[in-house]
């Protein structure tokens, strides 16, 4: 086990990629965020919750849950998570926001689950770890705190007791 | 995760778990169900047939609908008009669809356990009981139990249900005893001796009650049933207006209990015998939330029942 980002760099990673959406999202009034469930919402919430300490006005956040929308449904049957999003999409800017971006199929779900809610102007990816290898869709993070080369044996966690991003081989 | 089941026949052969992983299951598709696009991919490479052979409003156009929503290709089948008419058995004509690669039946019969004899007969194929005689009706009850727990929050545990009514021959009650008591509730039945089975309280632990206004008085929550005149051989009350006299719900006797009961019932609806009007119009009933609930709890249960998981041969 090898530990990626220590409790106090993953403050830093998590208020700086907080800031960098601020930043590069001009028009935040356009602009949804969306977690995407389950492991997602630990990021998500920690990145809104800076971004609301930042900007006076409303910040829209939901949840998304891909679970009907996976492509691996003929193997495996999961648990499905709340998905709330109580507002418009239409025209909007969204940030999905996930822990680690590994193959792609969460994201590929998500995109197609997001066709639901609307036609968004744009949708764009940010991600806590970013794993190079391993991709099996043409996906890219936008946003990314932290990018590694890791091989398929091994796993990336975010602790959220002890607020640590691991590896284990 | 997946149902300790391969079919829907009953809820006596689902778990404490299953039933609870349907409900939250449900709850994720009731939140599909407000979408702008009220629909998900997760049966698209599934055909299911709806077979018919008794009548059927809700549980019919519920369950295709669940199908629709779920992305799933649907037939349906009605008993009058097909060659069951010429004499062809369950079994045949089952066997004749499923030739035609069909993954699931959705099977509403008046023969109590004609399902399980499918369910026997064709292991490999999912079979989804929409009532059969008056055994059970599983659907029903999991919606029943839905929007007990989405009325009142929580859990159904110590919740104080009465089911009201043709007791001995509803498949909605035997459904509802056997669902509230594995999940915790307090289950009283009330109507005429003539339509409660003699021995029910020592088979399914239920108590019982031949006073309507002792049983309103007790219960948190009453499900009010249909008399099945069409399963009755025999006389067991001596006219429609002398039941509703005694064990009709109405405003009345609501008035005089003087509690606030959630009124339920399974439909379809004989205005002025088991209920009336102004009771099923008024702000405690939540008869139509449960039609509502029923499209996503049928979703959960196709979702969970999809071949492919349970079967190698997809």
């Amino acid at each position: 086990m090898q530990t990626l980002l220590s409790p106090q760099q993953l403050q830093l990673t998590i208020n700086r990629l907080a800031h960098q959406l601020l930043e590069e999202e001009r028009g935040i009034e356009e602009t949804v965020f969306i977690g995407l469930q389950p492991r997602g919402i630990f990021i998500s919430d920690n990145i809104i919750e800076i971004i609301k300490t930042l900007h006076a006005g409303d910040i829209f956040y939901g949840k998304l849950d891909i679970t009907f929308y996976r492509d691996d449904i003929r193997s495996e049957i999961h648990r499905a998570n709340q998905t709330d999003i109580s507002f418009n999409i239409e025209n909007k800017t969204v940030i999905l926001i996930d822990d680690v971006l590994y193959t792609g199929r969460t994201v590929r779900a998500a995109l197609d689950a997001l066709q639901d809610f609307g036609r968004p102007k744009a949708v764009k990816l940010c991600v806590l770890v970013n794993r190079r290898f391993g991709r099996e869709f043409p996906i890219q993070p936008d946003y990314c705190g932290l990018t590694i080369d890791s091989n398929e044996n091994q796993k990336v966690k975010v602790m959220k007791d002890t607020m640590e991003v691991v590896l284990y081989s | 995760m997946q149902l300790s089941t391969n079919h829907l026949l009953g809820i006596k052969d689902l778990s404490e778990k299953d039933i609870s992983f349907i409900l939250s299951t449900a709850t994720q598709f009731k939140e599909v169900l407000q979408r702008p696009v009220k629909k998900v991919p997760s049966l698209r490479d599934v055909t299911i047939v709806n077979l018919f052979y008794e009548n059927s409003t809700r549980t019919r156009i519920s369950f295709e609908l669940a199908e629709k929503r779920l992305s799933a290709d649907t037939i349906n089948f009605a008993a009058s008009g097909s060659s069951v008419s010429k004499g062809e058995t369950l079994l045949d004509t089952v066997n004749n669809i499923l030739s035609m690669k069909v993954d699931m039946v959705v099977m509403r019969h008046s023969a109590s356990g004609a399902p399980h004899f499918l369910a026997k007969h064709l292991p490999g194929t999912a079979i989804i009981n929409a009532g059969d005689g008056i055994n059970e009706h599983p659907t029903q009850a999991l919606l029943d139990a839905f929007s007990i727990i989405e009325k009142t929050g929580g859990s159904l545990v110590s919740k104080k249900i009465l089911l009201i009514g043709d007791i001995m021959h509803s498949r909605v009650a035997l459904s509802n005893i056997y669902l509230l008591k594995k999940m915790g509730a307090e289950v009283m039945v009330a109507g005429p001796p003539t339509l409660i089975p003699k021995y029910i309280k020592e088979a399914l632990g239920v108590r019982v009650e031949y006073n309507l206004k002792k049983a309103l008085q007790w219960c948190d929550v009453a499900n009010v049933l249909r008399i099945q005149l069409e399963r009755q051989n025999q006389v067991l009350f001596s006219s429609l207006r002398e039941y509703n006299l005694a064990y009709g719900v109405t405003k009345k006797i609501l008035a005089e209990v003087n509690k606030d009961i959630i009124i339920m019932h399974p439909g379809p609806i004989n205005r002025g015998v088991e209920i009336d009007s102004d009771v099923v119009d008024s702000g405690h009933s939540i008869i139509l939330q449960q039609v509502e609930n029923g499209v996503a709890v049928r979703m959960a249960v196709l979702y969970l029942l999809r071949p492919g998981s349970q079967f190698a041969s997809v």
